[in-house]
């Protein structure tokens, strides 16, 4: 039996009802009672209320996470983190991960994703790195067609808003993304945001707190009533239909990303000086998951007086400072002597610096306002010991997805398909949006975007990371195993193109409420064919995170695992690029593709619902092909290197000839249906140009088909000696670059 | 030589401009609570948001200690490159004539942009081709020069324009595609592209950017060899 303690007094005690509107179950609420051994004051059931939310407990998830592989050789730091981090050699480390901001983003878009992306960069230099770069992975309704919806624009508007003030603002480059429109995510639109840093892998610094006796210092924006009660009542609930998203406006945190900046230089000079013991940044749940983390890793107590919490506004609460969800705000394990030393680099950088605890040896987590107790609750109970659930997954009878709005006739020739596939929000140039980043800043950007399948960024040997974001909701949708092996090997496959091998891999799952049957499915599904791909190609899962409830009142959004992955390539200069350079050059696709149309682009366009299952995917040859490609690209003998994804062959090849501004000759045997030939999808396809010779190396590694050669200024493609299709560049080009500026100016 | 490069609490490109700088000569920092410029030999105001910059673009770095020690130091004919939200801070300071206003699309934006070499005689121009064109990028929200009719008469009287805009290249919308712009007397200039991010083909897109501080280098040695009292 667990100790009792005194209830500390501060006002009525909750009852089981306020439980449950804080989010915990009956049960869970008697589980908390017995571990307090007595009911929880208001303090101590605010805490609970979050720690054992989804969002910091992975109740549901958990089991399956820890399915997923962790270890490799550059692994450094794996999950359970702040951030994950690889070696890139050179005595450096890469730190990353992926975090997610979406319900937050469904209410404000503009502050939600902001402040997602102040999140993620709080992770990175947490655990001792300098953030350097960016990237995004967006979903929103229908921008085109019948479905489509002014709220759509306005979200997508305040989305790329909201992430280009908070990067652009804070000095780290925005190099990559994605982002993808389809009907189920009208009601639930997704904004995950990754960050990538580099430290010296001495410099990294871990968040367990140690010491009994040592100080916690809180440093960075003072608190105020903003975003409480986010990581319970918005990151752990479906949202509701219309309105009800007004209501919950006050919950959403607001970012102010000059803060950030000085927080950021603050926390790296401290660290550069060897001032802390360990570092933790303030996200969901503000001072209660910071601190209980820290103490629950460490094995120790904290005490916190919320008296010497620096607030925004006066008469707050102890629960209120407690679960506050300001912004921009660190906490940190010192040694008494050194606290002097802290709190002056803090004057330095103008950021606010408090003592406002100590750590202990009492295993409790002790809430105090001036010296009296309000709060204390065992560690491991507040951290560790939230029931984990098993998931009931059942394959659904029916399908969950209805057919979209088609956009495009049946009988539209090969031509006007592919202007039409260009032009489509899902595959049309990203610039309009991307082109409000700053993708340049810190001096490392060496493929900026639409230059190469990933973003390259040199580091100081001359080598350079590869980084790339990926996620086809739709083909996860259809069949979530396969779905989600085509996710991982469309990140690798981009890398390859870049030249790169991956070192590790982050991961975003969005779902749907977990707790019924057809989701659980779509989740174990899908982290099943995570693991099996990472496991395949080498790339272990560093650290991510777990959506859920990404419901609205039309259902679930699309199953939606953002993978991002991190490789290296040993040469700056050599990094690939995706357009055709040169007239002459001879074209090939290489791996062993098998396109089909199910799940695919045109399928969407034609208004053609999901297939129940994709074919199979041989992992293996996949990522034998990828591996030959990053060969051929770090050797410097191909012109160009591109993956085939949505709309296929003849997309890719449109995509090659607009990078490059030239055209090309292709000719394709006779065979499968026409329109599975140059607009189906499947994984493993790549599409190089470059000498005869240098394909010809290739070959004797992976299947290579010598399809035509660069030059012109139109794409013509011809199947068994058919002209099926020709088109000028210039006019493949304006149909690309249209596709979104229409809605975004 | 030495460079001097400020650094405000929401600088961004001030390691950019460090190494850029490093390329032609020696450069260190200056820490905006600190009044003394560290010997340099020339100073640039970087690209960012220096404090945050939510009155206005440059409108509080301006009353810092060093940019007060700054505008002592361009009144004596110092060389001032201001760069993005450095040019915005040396017009706030008055150093420079006209306002950087926000852009005509009212959103940050980058891009890559060709400017015209108008003048390749200044201090700050005199490595680059005249008739030429550099390849710089340029990302920035406030970015539309404006300056009225009169100041732009007297601007082009004393030959003040130095970069123009190419033609479809003014995306900010500045007045009669001016991109940056030099005091009367010649050894202040400002500009909203970023030339410290164009200083190698790798990174930059092009390394025409690294012209402006070979310019510099140029301009500062000559006058040490030339005994100018500006040392």
């Amino acid at each position: 039996m667990p100790e009792a303690v005194t209830l500390p007094p501060t006002g009525p005690t909750p009852s089981v009802e306020d439980a449950l509107a804080l989010g915990l179950t009956r049960e869970e609420y008697e589980l908390v009672c017995e571990k307090q051994g007595r009911s929880p004051n208001q303090v101590e059931l605010a805490m609970y209320s979050l720690l054992w939310s989804e969002h910091c407990a992975y109740k549901h998830s958990k089991k399956l996470l820890r399915t997923l592989p962790t270890e490799g050789p550059h692994v450094v730091m794996g999950p359970g983190e702040n951030a994950g981090a690889v070696d890139v050699g050179g005595g450096l480390v890469c730190a990353f991960k992926v975090e997610s901001h979406n319900h937050p983003s469904a209410v404000e878009p503009f502050q939600g994703a902001a402040t997602g992306v102040g999140g993620i960069l709080r992770d990175i230099f947490a655990i001792g790195a300098r953030p350097i770069a960016v990237l995004d992975s967006l979903r929103f309704g229908e921008l085109a067609g019948a479905g489509a919806s002014e709220r759509v624009r306005y979200l997508l508007d305040g989305a790329v808003s909201g992430i280009a003030h908070y990067g652009n603002s804070i000095g780290v480059p925005t190099v990559g993304g994605e982002v993808y429109f389809e009907g189920p995510y009208e009601q639930n639109c997704l904004v995950n945001a990754m960050a990538l840093g580099l430290a010296r892998r001495e410099r990294l610094v871990r968040s367990a707190a140690a010491g009994p006796g040592n100080v916690l210092v809180l440093f960075g924006a003072s608190t105020g009533r903003d975003g409480i009660g986010g990581a319970s009542v918005l990151a752990s609930a479906e949202l509701a239909g219309d309105g009800e998203g007004e209501d919950r406006r006050p919950t959403v945190q607001v970012g102010d990303p000059f803060e950030e900046k000085k927080l950021l230089e603050c926390s790296l000079e401290l660290l550069e000086r060897g001032l802390l013991v360990s570092l933790q940044d303030l996200g969901a749940a503000g001072l209660t998951s910071s601190a209980a983390e820290m103490a629950s890793k460490g094995e120790v107590g904290i005490d916190l007086d919320v008296a010497r919490v620096p607030l925004r506004e006066p008469g707050m609460e102890p629960f209120e400072i407690m679960v506050s969800e300001s912004q921009e705000r660190m906490l940190c394990v010192v040694e008494p002597h050194d606290v002097a030393a802290v709190l002056s680099v803090c004057e330095k950088w103008e950021v606010s610096g408090a003592e406002i605890g100590a750590v202990t040896d009492t295993g409790r987590m002790r809430v105090l306002r001036d010296g009296e107790l309000v709060g204390d609750m065992p560690v491991r109970a507040l951290v560790d010991e939230c029931p984990l659930y098993d998931l009931a997954p059942e394959r659904p009878a029916e399908a969950l997805y209805g057919p979209p709005a088609a956009t495009l006739a049946v009988d539209a020739g090969p031509r006007e398909t592919l202007l039409a596939l260009l032009g489509s929000p899902n595959i049309a140039s990203r610039r309009p949006l991307f082109e409000h980043y700053d993708a340049i800043v810190q001096s490392r950007t060496v493929r900026r975007p639409e230059q190469a399948d990933a973003a390259v960024l040199a580091l100081p040997d001359g080598s350079a990371l590869a980084v790339s974001i990926d996620c086809n909701g739709r083909r996860v949708a259809a069949d979530p195993y396969r779905g989600t092996v085509e996710a991982v090997l469309e990140c690798a496959a981009n890398l390859a193109c870049a030249g790169a091998e991956p070192l590790g891999a982050t991961n975003n799952l969005n779902f749907g409420n977990p707790e019924k049957p057809h989701i659980a499915w779509q989740l174990s599904e899908s982290v099943l064919g995570l693991g099996d791909a990472c496991r395949a190609i080498g790339a272990p899962i560093v650290g991510g995170n777990v959506s859920l409830y990404n419901e609205g009142s039309t259902g679930p959004i699309y199953p939606t695992p953002v993978i991002g992955m991190v490789g290296r390539l040993p040469d700056a200069a050599t990094a690939g690029r995706l357009g055709f350079l040169a007239a002459g050059d001879r074209i090939a696709l290489v791996g062993a593709f098998a396109p089909s149309l199910g799940a695919g682009e045109l399928e969407k366009l034609h208004g053609r619902a999901l297939p129940d299952g994709l074919p199979e995917v041989d992992i293996g040859a996949a990522a034998a092909a990828a591996a030959a490609v990053r060969e051929a690209v770090r050797a410097g003998v191909l012109s160009s290197a591109h993956d085939i994804a949505e709309g296929g062959l003849a997309v890719a090849l449109a995509e090659c000839c607009i990078a490059g501004a030239i055209g090309a000759r292709v000719e394709l045997a006779a065979g499968a249906e026409l329109a599975a030939s140059l607009f189906g999808e499947g994984p493993g396809g790549f599409l190089v140009s470059g000498s005869a010779a240098a394909l010809a190396a290739l070959a004797e590694r992976v299947p290579v088909t010598a399809i035509g050669s660069v030059g012109g200024p139109h794409l013509t493609i011809e199947i068994a000696g058919e002209m099926a299709l020709e088109a000028g560049v210039e006019e493949l080009s304006s149909a690309h670059s249209r596709g979104l500026s229409e809605f975004f100016s | 030589m030495k460079f001097g490069v400020l650094q405000f609490p929401g600088s961004c490109d001030e390691i950019d401009a460090l190494h850029a700088a490093r390329l032609v000569g020696d450069a260190e920092l200056i820490w905006h609570r600190d009044s003394g410029l560290c010997g340099a030999d020339a100073i640039i105001v970087p690209g960012g948001f220096s404090y945050g910059d939510y009155l206005r673009a440059g409108a509080i770095a301006r009353f810092s200690p060093a940019m007060e020690s700054v505008i002592a130091f361009a009144r004596e004919g110092g060389l001032v490159l201001g760069i993005c939200n450095g040019f915005q801070v040396l017009c706030e300071a008055h150093l420079l004539p006209g306002a950087l206003l926000p852009n005509a699309n009212l959103r940050f934006t980058f891009r890559q942009v060709e400017l015209d070499v108008v003048r390749a005689d200044t201090s700050f121009t005199q490595a680059c081709e005249a008739g030429g064109t550099l390849s710089i990028p340029a990302k920035h929200s406030w970015g539309r020069y404006h300056a009225d009719e009169p100041t732009l008469r007297a601007m082009d009287d004393a030959g003040q324009v130095v970069l123009r805009y190419a033609t479809g290249h003014n995306f900010n919308g500045s007045v009669q595609d001016i991109a940056g712009v030099r005091n009367e007397a010649g050894n202040v200039f400002g500009l909203m592209p970023h030339p410290e991010h164009a200083v190698e083909e790798l990174t930059g897109g092009s390394a025409d950017g690294l012209k402006i501080f070979e310019s510099m280098r140029l301009a500062v040695e000559g006058a040490l060899a030339g005994g100018s009292s500006r040392a």
